[in-house]
This record gives C-alpha cells, structure tokens and sequence, in this order.
C-alpha cells in the first residue's frame, strides 16, 4: 500500500476515538508548553516531600509493560521455538514505542531537560540510576536494530538486512542482558530507602520481584494487544488471518501463568523470611492496596489460567491478560507512589498537567503502533519451519495487515 | 574521616536565637521565607532551620554523611564529599532527577521547583568559606557555642567526655555518629532524638551498601547471562537440526 492509496476521506472522517485522541492530544501539547516554560512547580503536583510522582511511576510501568520484546525475542532467537515467531514484531514494536513513550516522559520529568546528555559523559558508575540510563540508551538501540528489517523490508533496502541478520543474534542476547539489568534496577532504585518506602513492599529482592513481574506483565501485554489486533484486523472470529493462532496465545499464557507463581511464592518467601506476616493483617490503605495487587494481579490470574478449558479460551486469556496489566500497574504505583506516601506525610495525587502529558504520550503511542501496524509487515507467520517442512505452504504466507483492513 | 571537619550541636546549649538561622541566609544570599524563624522549614530558600520542642531547641541541617546515599544515587555525579568532610552539590552537572531527594535519609535536599532552571538546595557546610581558612557562618556567629566546628575526632571526643560527665543532663546517644553510616553533624540532647524531630531508626551501615550489594552482581549477571543464552542457542538449534535429521529419516 502506498502513502497516494490512502483515502482522505477515510482519515477525516470522525470517530468518537478520533475525536477524544485529538482533543487529548492538543491538551497534552498545552501542558507540554506550560511544563516547559512554567517549571514543575507550577504545573506539577510535586514538591519537597514528593520528589517523583505519575512521572516516574507511569514510567516503570511502560518498561515493565514492554517486557515482551525481550521474553520474546529470546524464546523464538535463542531457544528457537519457532511457533511463537508471529509475537516477534509486535514484541518487539510495543518495546521500541513504550521505550520512547518512557524517555518521553523522563526528559519532561527532568528539572534540567537541556542537561539530558550529561550521563553520556558524566559517569558516576555507583549510581542505579547510571546503570539504568545506560541500559536505556542500550536496549532502545537494540530494538532499533531488531526492527529496522521490517522497515527496511518495506522499502527494498537489501544491504543493510544481510548486515543486520549477521550480528542478529548477539543483538538479541545483548537485548536480553540489558532488559534483564534494567528490568531489574527498577527495584533496585529503592534499595536506598528502607525507611520511606512501606515495608509491604520494601524488600532486598525488589530487584527480582521487578524482573519477575515484568515477564509476566509484558507477555500479558502482547497477548493483550493481539486479541485486540485480531479484533479490529479481522472480521471472523479468531486469529486466522493474523497468523496468530489460539495455542499461541495459550502457550505464552502459560508463561505467564509460570512466572506468576514463582513472583508469588518468591513474595510469600520473601514475607515468610522477613517476618512480615504480620503486615498483612494490619488495616490500612497500604495493606488493602497490597491485596488489591496481589489478588487481581496474581491469585485470579493464576486461578484462571488453572483451568485447561479456560487457557484455551481466548475470551479468558485476554481477561486475564487485562487482570496482570492491572497488577503490575497497580504494583509499580504502590512502589513509586502509594508506598511512599506514609512516611513522606504528604498525599499526592498528580496534576492535570501531568496527567495530560501522559494521556498524550500513550494516545500518540497507540497511534503510532496502529499506524506500523496497517502499513509494515507486523506479523509473520512461521516461515522458517515451513520452508523445511513445505509440507503447509498456505500457512507460510506473509499476511499483509493493511490488506485485510481496506 | 577523622581528619575531615564537622559541626557538633548541643542541644542543652542552644537558646533559641536563629541567629544561625539569619547567617545562614546572609552568606547564602538567601531570601527571607518566614517572619518566624521557629516556624520555618527546609526548603530551596532555607538550608538550616531552628526548631521548637517544649523549651529546647533542635538544629536541622545536611548531616554531612560519610557514605552519602545523595552523591551515591546521582547519575551524573553532581553531589560529591569535598576535602572538607562537605557534602557538596554542583549545578551546572545536575540534570533534575531528584533522586537524591528520594535517597536521603534524613530527608535533607529541596529543590527550587519555582524556576525552569531549578537546582538541589542544601547546607554545604560553607565549604567554601572553609576553604578560605574561615568558620562555617553558623557556628561564627552561634553565641553560646551550640554550634562547634571542629577536627571530626575531637567533636567526637567533646561529645562524648559531655555525655560521660553528665549523664544526668544527656541522653546517652550521639546522634549522627553511627545513623546512616554517620556524618559529620554530630547532635547531643537531654532526650531521645525522635522527640526533636530527628529521623531515628536509621541503620548504622551506609545507606550506598544497600544497593551495592544488587549493583555487584551486574557483572556477573551479564557474562553469566551472556554465556547461558548463547550456549542455548546453541543447544536448542543443534537440538532442532538433529530432531529434523531424524525426521527425514525416518520418512524415508
């Protein structure tokens, strides 16, 4: 499809989501401009006691969120298990936009956005939030690199794919490295605060409770995302036409499924080990978020996700895919926000500004992947295997999204 | 460290004055914030207040951390110790992560949230007036010697010979000797320092050890890693090579 095919009358044409997009938008470039020319103290909710606030926490949610260009990545490049080839793009383009929806959000964040190259060449190596920067700087080039063949496809650049295909695999492996590091130093950040932030949960393994979250959240996220793909690509019911297919889905729910009983035995170890116990049944609005968290998070998805029928029941899977985003969500707002909000003595709730700078980065994210999305060959089916097999030729077809959608 | 200089604050010693308070803001060019100096607090335009507990008097100012959770967080290493024993911030390297806000202990560093180019606002120590062979402007002007400069082992020694002597009139308990690996503001009281607004229950190791401990195991994370993902890359496709081999075998 080219740019010339693309009927003006179908882009003009007003929706209700349209219409809210733009109008979030044009809100969210307002209060770009007043964060920017008036300072964070005019136009944020933070201050002295407050330090960071929707910010920073929207901040470790799209990095956990994007975790599946990763998990992903490494299931299907490094253990080759072809079958789930399909998620690779879409893993791999949600990381590449949460990615830049997260830096977005970091340089307006910064009381100083000109000084953002300063970790370049200012380097205090003790410092997280050091390794994080860099890791970001990283994995972001990574995903570049991991999806530049789709674009590059597109256009019939052949020299620089035989290229990428060479170092693809140490691409990936150093993708995985360096999610797995930053992924991780996301809890490791509160490390430093063992008095401030609630003891629900502070914990010496917040770095591997961040790690193990993030891989359940992020499949969690693609599975998500191709339902609602399947949804508004394809008029018969089922993925058929995506390449997508139900036990692939099954499948990375079952990954999901796995690493939310070792975040939640490792949580109940941790608590055990701590002797935190008695946490859980003092009242308080920590302690009820906390079971918040944990049952719509953990308990209901791991339920669900029991029942053999139910796992192979696209219906539920989303379901419960929506009830692990909201975990995590829920979860990386305790830590950043709500946990700290006892010993800072101060309740915060963000700012119109804030929240509408925000609201504009995920809209233009969303635009963005629906835009790759109708013109870029987004999903694949298993090629690889076919073309040994040869035995389904039909299945190898690489279906063109924005086809189907005209 | 023992070499290195500090503040001790008596709190039986101290009446009340603000005249601390006032040199602070005069030496820091620093704007009045309150009408009543024993009503104010922290903030990007006050880097030491005096506090009222039931008829004493508690100094609040940057403890001067050994190990500093501030300069230890920040990415771009604006917070550094001086020679001094100071805790001192640069500016121009700042990017605005506020992360030493979050760090520190004792809840120490504001910021200017006012301005479009706002920096970290703390007591230095007058570090620079130090340098220049000068007194920090609060213990100069302190009438009643609350506030001592001084060689960090001879505050210690001062404070502790105080406690020794009269066990009546002290809590047994330097404040600021051990708290958060301790620092260079030293404080002694009649009572517990929780009763002053001090921030008590800290550990005594270095908050910095805490994320040391995950920080140390990022290189092993990463060769380890390296080495297991490409050996699995390597086992997984040699499995799924022999695995077709015999496929075709066996259709044969």
């Amino acid at each position: 499809m080219k740019i010339t095919d693309l009927k003006i009358n179908e882009i003009i044409k007003p929706t209700f989501w349209k219409v809210v997009s733009v109008i979030i938008v044009i809100m969210g470039l307002f209060s770009t401009y007043s964060r920017f020319s008036k300072g964070l103290g005019l136009t944020t909710n933070l201050h002295d006691s407050v330090p960071w606030g929707l910010w920073i926490g929207f901040d470790f949610i799209g990095v956990g969120l994007a975790a599946a260009g990763f998990t992903i990545a490494a299931t299907v490049h490094i253990f080759h298990i072809h079958k789930y080839e399909p998620l690779v793009r879409p893993a791999i383009l949600t990381a590449f936009l949460g990615y830049s929806v997260v830096v977005c959000l970091l340089i307006v964040d910064l009381g100083r956005p000109e000084h953002f190259w300063h970790p370049l060449i200012m380097w205090n190596v003790h410092s997280v939030m050091f390794e994080i920067t860099w890791c970001l700087i990283c994995y972001t080039t990574v995903l570049v690199l991991e999806f530049a063949p789709v674009v590059l496809e597109k256009f019939k650049i052949e020299a620089p794919v035989k290229i990428l295909k060479i170092i693809s695999i140490p691409v990936v492996i150093a993708g995985v490295i360096f999610s797995t590091l930053h992924q991780s130093s996301f809890g490791s950040l509160y490390l430093i605060v063992p008095g401030k932030l609630h003891p629900l949960w502070y914990s010496s393994l917040l770095p591997v409770h961040f790690y193990i979250s993030c891989i359940a959240a992020g499949l969690s996220m693609i599975i998500f995302e191709s339902y609602l793909i399947a949804r508004a690509f394809t008029k018969e019911d089922g993925f058929s036409h995506t390449g997508l297919k139900i036990e692939i889905l099954s499948g990375a729910s079952f990954g999901v499924l796995i690493a939310l009983i070792v975040g939640f035995l490792l949580k109940m170890y941790d608590f055990v080990d701590n002797g935190k116990l008695y946490l859980l049944t003092i009242p308080s609005t920590e302690t009820y978020l906390f079971y918040l968290e944990i049952i719509i998070g953990t308990l209901v998805p791991i339920f669900l996700l029991s029942y053999k029928n139910l796992i192979e029941d696209k219906k539920w899977i989303y379901i419960t895919s929506v009830c692990v985003i909201s975990g995590l969500v829920l979860n990386r707002l305790n830590v950043s926000i709500t946990g700290l909000a006892s010993s800072s003595g101060v309740d915060y709730f963000p700012s119109f500004d804030e929240i509408s700078i925000t609201m504009m980065l995920v809209v233009l994210a969303m635009f963005a992947f629906r835009v790759i999305a109708k013109n870029f060959t987004l999903f694949v089916s298993d090629d690889s295997e076919n073309l040994v097999n040869n035995k389904t030729p039909a299945a190898s077809k690489q279906i063109i999204l924005s086809e189907r959608y005209e | 460290m023992l070499n290195e200089n500090g503040i001790l604050f008596d709190v039986t010693l101290c009446v009340g004055c603000g005249a601390c308070y006032d040199a602070c803001k005069e030496v820091n060019n620093l704007p009045e914030t309150n009408d009543d100096y024993l009503k104010d607090h922290l903030s990007g335009n006050t880097y030491t207040v005096v506090e009222e507990y039931d008829d004493m008097y508690a100094r609040k100012l940057c403890m001067h951390c050994n190990d500093p959770a501030c300069a230890s967080v920040c990415l771009v290493g604006a917070i550094t110790k001086s020679s001094t024993g100071a805790v001192v911030y640069d500016a121009d390297k700042c990017i605005g992560c506020r992360y030493c806000m979050q760090a520190c202990p004792h809840g120490v560093p504001r910021y200017e949230w006012g301005t479009t180019q706002p920096r970290i606002r703390k007591c230095s120590l007058c570090d620079d007036r130090v340098k220049a062979g000068k007194l920090p402007a609060c213990v100069e002007v302190c009438p009643t010697e609350a506030s001592m400069y001084g060689k960090m082992d001879q505050l210690i020694e001062v404070a502790k010979n105080r406690l020794k002597n009269n066990p009546d009139k002290y809590y047994q308990h330097i404040y600021g000797l051990e708290e958060a690996g301790g620092g260079h503001v030293l404080v002694i009281s009649p009572v517990p320092f929780e009763q002053l607004g001090y921030v008590s229950k800290l550990p005594s190791e270095p908050m910095p050890d805490l994320t040391m401990k995950a920080m140390e195991k990022i290189p092993s994370v990463a060769v380890g890693g390296g080495i297991f993902l490409s050996a699995m890359f390597w086992l997984t496709k040699r499995k799924n090579e022999l695995a077709k081999v015999k496929k075709s075998t066996n259709g044969k």
